[in-house]
């Protein structure tokens, strides 16, 4: 499922990279001797990307690097409970006897994998939202825009837990409610762009032309407006890894038998002074993820938003 | 200048609306029959109905919508179903705890994010700016749920050097001062004269404080950097170092002020994140806020406590955005005459 993420990130850099008027499309072009030369100069979007392609890596052969991948399921084993780190469990084992090293490796499905879905279903509700909005401008625009303003009224980790606990604590209603308090950022990110750039010269010219409005809008304003939203969309994904992992640790997200990383720092929270190793190693695991994607996506924004380097 | 303020305050009252709106729908959505809660399991079907008609479940939605925000507006915002105390009171004065403890975790965020971002600024691209930098994107990476945990077993259970959790120290009569008049533990025991209550208050202030600061510290870093860089390359920055300034003087009496502009924009932002974080914290360090308060209310699918929480940190967040709105022109004399 997330395995794709890091061909899917690539795709996006070179679509994105000629869709951008002028830019440094030489550079992409080149083969690989200068993808590595210029990921040496960015030591920060160097250890992303790597640790993205790990990650990757890991959600797809995490049956096979798992030494116990029963125990990311429903294994109870109540001899091994609690083993410290060391010899066949390199992490340790939590209150069931479970491998904590197996279950988070199967968890990059469930944490980050959840949280791409997350993001994406974000992008599908908000992109149209907003490119509508900008395109047509007026009374409906201003009237969804305060829609708008009513979602982002609220902390994001607010509204997600308000409606995840509406909804009732499972997984996927955590899902939905992170994807309801999200999209509006979308919306707006859209909105802004495509207002931009529909007074810009050749939006007028296609309109003039007699090309239909909302062809007009696909494939002359979104192609333009879509680099500082996939920029936007990486940086935040670490985000919504943590939210997501928040909304667990609250109880209101992944239920037990998941492998999931914050539903694992609640199991160990209240051994930590005894067994720390439980409560740890998946927060570190969360960490790590959130920290790669942020990473990842500073380096992205280097190379599809530079605007967006100088307004932050 | 001022049509702009009567402006935002306008957009801000329908977004009012709107929240109060949000919150209805989600009291409305919550799993489990509101008239059965209230009535009880034992009560009969006669009951049942009476009861419907009593809250008011048997109109057209709208009808109950608009009465939920009259109601609202008037002050009530009904009884909680696990403390069965009104929810306006009680979410009122959990509020100013968690207040006090996000105020608190903001003036330490700034406290060393803007230095932070200073040296950065000051040594850019040399070692200090990358540690300031990897500093910066660790702590906004990082769970701050699980950075509680990591510090109390830290600083609390292995060194012992700040209390494992509590808003003050058990053996203090701590009761008949705090929780009356301000719920702000520092307040309360500096207006009592408790020089006693106030060490402890600070001392178990300090730790829920670090962990809600963490992400802010990051973001106030970053951006005091970029706002620095930039003023650095202005007209006046190089006529002051023209007349022989220091490099730090320059920083530190001419070019700091100008470019604290998107530190204070971010001040709303920031602060309604860290009241949401307020929810992750609290239960850790048994801090009785606003955000243990909403946790619990969620463990026992209190709708009404939900809904009381939801809409005043939404409020809270508002009243943030308009004052960073006030004061911003007062900071920044540009905006004044622009007048956007």
């Amino acid at each position: 499922m997330s395995g794709s993420d890091g061909v899917a990130g690539s795709a996006d850099l070179r679509r994105g990279s000629t869709a951008a008027p002028g830019g440094a499309r030489a550079s992409a072009a080149g083969g690989l001797g200068r993808v590595i030369g210029y990921l040496a100069r960015r030591p920060g979007l160097a250890f992303g990307l790597g640790i993205v392609i790990v990650l990757a890596a890991g959600a797809v052969l995490a049956p096979v690097l798992a030494p116990f991948p029963g125990d990311a399921g429903n294994n109870t084993n109540l001899m091994a409970s609690l083993l410290p780190p060391g010899g066949v469990h390199p992490l340790g084992t939590d209150l069931a006897g479970r491998d904590v090293w197996s279950r988070i490796l199967f968890g990059i499905r469930i944490s980050v994998g959840v949280s791409v879905v997350v993001i994406v279903s974000s992008l599908l509700v908000g992109i149209p939202i907003g490119l509508f909005a900008g395109a047509v401008g007026g009374k409906l625009d201003d009237l969804l825009m305060r829609v708008v303003d009513v979602f982002l009224a609220f902390p994001s980790l607010l509204l997600a837990l308000a409606i995840s606990a509406t909804l009732g604590p499972s997984m996927e209603h955590a899902a939905i409610a992170i994807t309801v308090s999200w999209w509006p950022w979308y919306a707006r990110l859209m909105r802004g762009e495509a207002a931009a750039i529909r007074g810009r010269a050749y939006v007028e010219a296609a309109l003039l032309l007699g090309i239909p409005r909302w062809r007009v809008a696909l494939r002359h304003i979104l192609p333009n407006a879509i680099g500082p939203i996939i920029v936007q969309a990486s940086l935040d994904l670490g985000g919504v890894i943590l939210t997501f992992a928040a909304l667990s640790f609250l109880g209101l997200g992944a239920q037990d038998p998941t492998p999931e990383w914050g539903l694992m720092v609640e199991q160990g929270r209240t051994l930590t002074s005894t067994q720390p190793w439980v409560a740890l190693f998946p927060g570190a695991a969360i960490m790590t993820a959130a920290l790669a994607f942020t990473l990842l996506g500073e380096g992205l924004r280097e190379r599809l938003d530079p605007k967006g380097l100088a307004r932050s | 200048m001022r049509r702009i303020l009567v402006r935002r305050g306008l957009q801000s009252l329908v977004v009012a609306l709107g929240v109060g709106l949000l919150a209805f729908v989600i009291t409305r959505l919550l799993p489990g029959d509101a008239a059965a809660t209230w009535a009880g399991p034992r009560a009969s079907a006669d009951e049942l109905a009476q009861v419907r008609v009593q809250l008011g479940l048997d109109r057209p939605l709208w009808d109950q919508a608009v009465r939920y925000i009259a109601d609202l507006v008037t002050g009530n915002w009904g009884t909680s179903i696990h403390t069965r105390q009104p929810v306006l009171s009680d979410v009122s004065g959990r509020f100013m705890t968690s207040l006090e403890l996000v105020t608190f975790a903001l003036v330490i965020a700034a406290l060393i994010g803007i230095p932070l971002g200073v040296l950065a600024a000051r040594w850019k691209g040399r070692p200090p700016d990358w540690i300031a930098g990897i500093s910066a994107s660790l702590l906004a990476s990082v769970p701050i749920f699980w950075l509680g945990l990591l510090l109390q077993l830290l600083i609390a259970t292995e060194l012992h050097w700040l209390p494992v959790a509590g808003r003050w120290d058990r053996t203090l009569n701590a009761a008949a001062v705090a929780a009356t008049r301000t719920h702000m533990v520092l307040v309360d025991s500096l207006l009592a004269g408790n020089l006693t209550l106030f060490v402890s208050g600070f001392s178990h202030l300090l730790m829920p404080a670090i962990v809600i600061a963490a992400y802010p510290i990051g973001l106030f870093a970053r951006l005091t950097r970029a706002g620095l860089l930039e003023t650095l390359g202005e007209e006046h920055i190089r006529m002051a170092r023209a007349t022989g300034y220091t490099e730090r003087a320059i920083i530190w009496r001419f070019a700091l002020r100008p470019s604290m502009g998107p530190v204070l924009s971010a001040l709303a932002l920031v602060f309604g994140f860290s009241l949401g974080n307020t929810f992750l914290v609290e239960n850790l360090f048994n801090f009785q806020g606003l955000g243990s308060y909403a946790v619990d209310s969620i463990a026992a699918l209190d709708a009404p406590a939900i809904a009381g929480t939801t809409i005043l940190v939404a409020l809270a967040y508002l009243a943030a955005n308009l004052a960073v709105d006030l004061i911003r022109p007062v900071m920044d004399p540009r905006l004044r005459e622009a007048g956007r």
